[in-house]
């Protein structure tokens, strides 16, 4: 408290004015931070509550299940498991190289530092287009791409069942190149955040032993970021795992099992906005079945995310 | 994550105040909700109603069949529209207290979209099925082919485009296919949401429209108002007398005429038999309650579904819905008189 350094009583009419007004602002703060996670309760709880006829009723069998027929009431959502897992993980596989080296060269002084801010502010304006957005870009641009050039992937490459035809345009890749773009300023703001916060002393160290300046990043700079690095591919992947109206306008709503990137798949998130609408008695259930799972999914990455970047923060911080 | 249903609530809600603070001019408002396939035509009614009506206020939300029950139901509208008729337990729900009345009805066609050909594709009743079933797979195949010499079919994949949403179309279009064909209920059956062997899906009819658009080699099922408004190619299905029918407003009348209504009017065209009837065709209804709580409410509601019935039903043409026959209206309009 700076108050203790100014000689005062307990008495003092100051600390009297002051105290009360500081007491109820913190309680403000306390209620607010106590709502925030009360409310992520009651999500859960809601979720997990409108849930429960459907745990009940289809038990693991939900997750294993390889059939959606809400007509005849048979549940199971493991391809759309697939779908998510492999949507996000592609998406990572496209923007993790991407995002890293926009990370390094925006974090090294290749270039002045004006222009660098700006293509810094410019990539981060990305995660302010709305997802609506990209899915219609998606449509116009993207689809068409992979429809021409999945036919030859396709042609060329069917043997792999990755890339066994026929090739659709709405598919699992197209998905995936869209949602990459999506998450690339997440990992590319928070790569470059930890690579600013590599010491300098450990560059000057390895430029006095005489290494090179690519020697230098990929030696030393990259790994000693790399815990933040991978933090902000898993936050990445978090993002790309919940995205959902980019992903229900590209990925082609099929709930069917394929390994085929060029066929279509669906997602947890983009099932859930096509069908809550007009989904009706165990539907629902099912649905909030799948949230739930969505749900965990997400904490479970994002909470791996959160408890890199802290363990980073704080190991870099003792090499300052 | 409640959160759809709460927000068309808290919408409703809001419209419902937003409506109610204004009625110092409008005397009665009636809310709607459901059926986002006749959405078009009621919305179209509700305006034209008003300025003949200043003093009543229609709302409808196009929120779906399903939810358009649900609502309806639980008392949140005054009426609702539906592309499926309430079932047995919807109605008990309501302790009966509902008339389903046909307001407006509708086609479903086949949009394609093959390069090169714009109109005139023919597609026999075992044709659309194995296409569907993804045992037809390519447009060159000789099941369609026979019954389309004059055509030069190309050898491009078929994309069979569907709805991703549940929807009232989806449930009158596989009621058709589970009629027409005991492989197709076997392996898909009929519903609101179903699982398709093969293909992508598109959410709305809109949705569906553009990838139809999009895609060559594309065939997919929409709204006949809807492929028309966006010009899709259509397809002339076979009916069950086996004539290849060409999907217009008045082949669509040809097979209401033909549809006798039973009291309740609850009529599912699964698959007609007339020789010129169009195949996948539907009646829309509305749902109103045989009794209102007020004798204002119940007067509004009365007027409003008249007009509908008997005036509205001459913009049905141009918003590419078939005219409902005189026989019909006339049986609904007495219907509608029980109303209190």
């Amino acid at each position: 408290m700076g108050v203790a350094s100014i000689p005062v009583g307990p008495e003092s009419p100051i600390q009297r004015e002051y105290r009360p007004r500081t007491d109820f602002f913190k309680g403000i703060c306390w209620l607010a931070s106590l709502l925030t996670v009360l409310l992520l309760v009651c999500i859960l709880l809601e979720v997990f509550s409108k849930a429960w006829p459907a745990i009940h009723r289809f038990g693991f069998g939900f997750i294993t299940g390889v059939q959606w027929s809400p007509n005849r009431e048979v549940f199971g959502v493991l391809p759309v498991l697939i779908g998510t897992g492999i949507s996000s993980l592609l998406a990572l596989l496209f923007a993790l190289p991407l995002g890293l080296a926009i990370a390094l060269f925006l974090s090294e002084d290749f270039l002045p530092a004006p222009i660098r801010q700006v293509i810094r502010f410019v990539i981060e304006l990305l995660a302010a287009i709305p997802s609506v957005v990209y899915g219609l870009w998606g449509i116009f641009v993207v689809v068409p791409l992979v429809q021409q050039y999945g036919g030859i992937l396709a042609d060329k490459l069917g043997f792999l069942p990755i890339f066994q035809g026929p090739a659709y345009g709405n598919s699992l890749l197209t998905a995936s190149i869209v949602l990459a773009l999506m998450v690339l300023p997440t990992i590319t703001a928070i790569s470059r955040s930890t690579l600013v916060t590599v010491p300098y002393a450990l560059r000057e160290g390895s430029y006095a032993l005489g290494a090179t300046r690519w020697e230098t990043i990929l030696g030393v700079i990259l790994p000693t970021a790399a815990p933040g690095i991978v933090a902000s591919s898993i936050l990445a992947f978090g993002r790309a795992m919940g995205e959902t109206m980019a992903v229900a306008m590209l990925i082609g709503n099929s709930q069917r099992l394929s390994w085929s990137f060029l066929a279509p798949s669906n997602t947890l998130s983009a099932l859930l906005a096509n069908q809550f609408a007009e989904a009706d008695g165990i539907q629902v259930n099912a649905l909030m079945y799948a949230a739930a799972l969505l749900v965990l999914m997400t904490l479970c990455v994002n909470i791996a995310g959160e408890a890199i970047l802290r363990h980073t923060q704080k190991t870099t911080a003792g090499l300052r | 994550m409640n959160a759809p249903t709460n927000l068309k609530q808290l919408c409703l809600a809001a419209v419902a105040f937003a409506a109610a603070s204004i009625q110092m001019h409008a005397s009665t408002t009636i809310n709607g909700s459901g059926s986002s396939f006749a959405a078009p035509i009621i919305i179209r009614w509700g305006i034209d109603f008003q300025k003949a009506h200043p003093e009543t206020r229609i709302n409808y939300q196009s929120v779906g069949s399903g939810a358009g029950i649900t609502q309806f139901i639980q008392n949140i509208t005054d009426f609702g529209a539906s592309d499926v008729a309430m079932s047995d337990e919807e109605i008990a729900k309501v302790g009966g207290n509902v008339l389903l009345l046909p307001a407006t009805a509708g086609t479903i066609v086949f949009a394609y979209n093959i390069p090169g050909i714009s109109t005139g594709l023919k597609l026999s009743r075992a044709a659309y099925i194995g296409i569907l079933l993804g045992t037809v797979k390519s447009w060159n195949d000789p099941l369609i082919a026979k019954d389309n010499t004059d055509l030069k079919l190309p050898n491009l994949p078929i994309t069979v485009v569907s709805r991703s949403d549940g929807s009232g179309t989806t449930g009158v279009f596989t009621a058709h296919l589970s009629a027409v064909s005991a492989d197709f209920k076997a392996q898909v059956g009929s519903g609101k949401s179903v699982t398709w062997p093969v293909g992508v899906a598109g959410k709305g009819n809109e949705g569906v429209t553009a990838l139809i658009k999009q895609t060559p080699g594309a065939i997919g099922y929409v709204e006949f108002g809807y492929a028309a408004n966006n010009k899709l190619s259509m397809a002339s299905p076979q009916n069950k007398a086996g004539n290849f029918i060409t999907p217009t407003i008045e082949s669509g009348a040809i097979t209401l005429a033909s549809v006798t209504l039973p009291e309740n009017f609850r009529a599912f065209i699964t698959d007609p038999e007339g020789a010129n009837d169009y195949p996948i065709a539907s009646f829309s209804w509305l749902l109103v309650k045989k009794s209102y709580p007020s004798a204002d409410k119940a007067a509004a509601v009365k007027a409003f579904v008249a007009y509908g019935l008997t005036t509205g039903q001459s913009v049905a043409p141009e918003l590419g819905y078939i005219t409902l026959p005189d026989s019909v209206v006339k049986k609904v309009l007495a219907a509608l008189e029980t109303v209190k």
